[in-house]
């Protein structure tokens, strides 16, 4: 198997910038590399040339590609002590302020986070104190995200993480089975509003007290992270929490003086300057 | 004691190990030579979920602090490196990590072919490559990826191993250049160690 070449890569992502006004430039080159070779795999391309050929000239493959290549891979309740510090700590000290709590998950993938927040809004009594915005630039995965309908396989992991969050009933009270599918309730939902946006090319289209980014900037090199930690920034308001996932940090970018560590082993942050 | 035919060319050794592996990796990290030259990586696969405990629990044996390194993260000499629960760690060519949350591979996250086949990438033929006990064939393909950026390869042998699968898998599909028992990897490691000074 010949290995895929740095200009390869770059190949592959002017093709893409320049027909779809995508830009993977700046995406870590690891993963990327590995998502590209996955592609190449399961479409049996014999080289990257012919890859390269396809995305410009099928614009149905590309929707195909940009599925393929975002990594949509989550829980629901993904690092259960981080949900019970939010629950404990972050959103008490928002409502201690605030009637209406704003929240907006950036990268939102097939949706596990979202119902997991609306889930513990709802245990709170606090579900309809929130708007939530939930963003992906992955059109398919928004669709997935929106039907909140996962496998039951992956439903055994999640009630493990429901029961280590300590939540107050069981999760199967949220969902209803349909076949191997877990379909949770749409009404968990029903104020949640799904929307295409792109980090990296998307402007600041709001401001939030809450802004949840978790292992999402991990696919982006420093350079882009720096930019997007910016346009988080300006999207919260003062004292507003950014949360990340456990294994990123603050620590390396330009904009960490302008935020406070609140909770550094789940990796909760709090704005404090303009 | 020059068994090993070394050089001070090494940049980096990575070290991936399953089932049976944690009271190699002890060893060979409480026996590390003082002021060893190179980072030392590792993946070794682990619970998915218990976040805290198992870095500490290698801490107590190690001679050099052990990290889970945060993406991004650069790559020091000072320190043993280990793959965080929950996440593929890979090394970008500027000498940091990267996580990741990508499907599993071989049914593991950490992955060992991942982390061994981009520090391999990497650092070519400066690379150690080094596969301990284990129950799946996880970490075959990324020996076979070292070995072919002209690194070196070194297997536990599976007479020692608690379970040999993993060590086997890697002889079946590439060149090994050592079989060797954990104690002759701390004289391997302790040699290396020597071409430094």
């Amino acid at each position: 198997m010949k290995d895929i070449e740095i200009a390869d890569i770059k190949k592959i992502a002017e093709v893409v910038k320049v027909t779809y006004d995508y830009d993977f430039t700046n995406y870590a080159m690891s993963s990327f590399k590995r998502r590209i070779q996955r592609i190449m795999d399961m479409h049996k391309f014999a080289s990257v040339d012919l890859l390269v050929k396809r995305i410009r000239e099928d614009k149905e493959f590309f929707e195909e590609f940009i599925v393929e290549i975002t990594v949509n891979v989550t829980e629901m309740f993904r690092d259960p002590s981080f949900w019970r510090v939010l629950r404990d700590d972050v959103i008490p000290a928002i409502m201690l302020n605030h009637d209406k709590i704003r929240i907006w998950h950036a990268g939102c993938s097939s949706g596990e986070e979202v119902f997991s927040m609306a889930i513990m809004l709802k245990e709170m009594g606090l579900l309809q104190n929130a708007s939530i915005i939930a963003t992906d630039l992955d059109k398919e995965i928004l669709k997935k995200a929106k039907t909140g309908k996962y496998t039951l396989k992956n439903m055994e992991l999640n009630e493990k993480n429901y029961i280590r969050f300590q939540g107050k009933t069981t999760l199967k009270d949220y969902y209803t089975e349909q076949g191997n599918h877990a379909v949770l309730d749409p009404n968990l939902v029903m104020n949640v509003s799904f929307r295409e946006h792109d980090l990296v090319r998307g402007q600041v289209f709001n401001k939030f007290d809450l802004v949840l980014c978790r292992n999402v900037m991990i696919y982006f090199n420093q350079t882009l992270q720096n930019e997007v930690l910016k346009k988080f920034h300006e999207s919260l308001f003062k004292y507003g929490y950014l949360i990340i996932g456990s294994k990123e940090s603050l620590i390396w970018c330009d904009i960490a003086n302008k935020f406070i560590v609140v909770n550094n082993e789940e990796k909760v942050y709090k704005k404090f300057k303009d | 004691m020059n068994k090993y035919n070394l050089s001070n060319k090494y940049k980096a050794v990575v070290i991936g190990g399953s089932a049976g592996s944690f009271q190699g990796v002890a060893k060979i990290l409480s026996q590390l030579p003082n002021g060893f030259p190179i980072p030392i990586i590792m993946c070794l696969h682990r619970l998915k979920h218990v976040r805290n405990g198992f870095v500490e629990a290698l801490s107590i044996k190690s001679v050099r602090d052990v990290i889970e390194p945060y993406d991004k993260q650069h790559i020091k000499k000072e320190y043993v490196y280990l793959a965080p629960a929950n996440y593929h760690m890979s090394i970008e060519l500027g000498h940091h990590f990267s996580l990741s949350t990508e499907e599993m591979i071989n049914n593991s996250r950490p992955a060992i072919d991942i982390t061994l086949g981009s520090t391999g990438y990497v650092f070519k033929d400066k690379t150690i490559g080094i596969l301990l006990s284990g129950a799946n064939k996880d970490g075959a393909l990324g020996m076979k990826q070292i070995h072919d950026k002209g690194g070196l390869t070194i297997v536990q042998d599976p007479k020692e191993c608690m379970i040999d699968t993993m060590p086997s898998a890697a002889l079946a599909v590439t060149e090994i250049d050592y079989v060797l028992k954990i104690e002759e990897i701390v004289s391997f490691l302790n040699e290396l160690n020597s071409h430094y000074k």
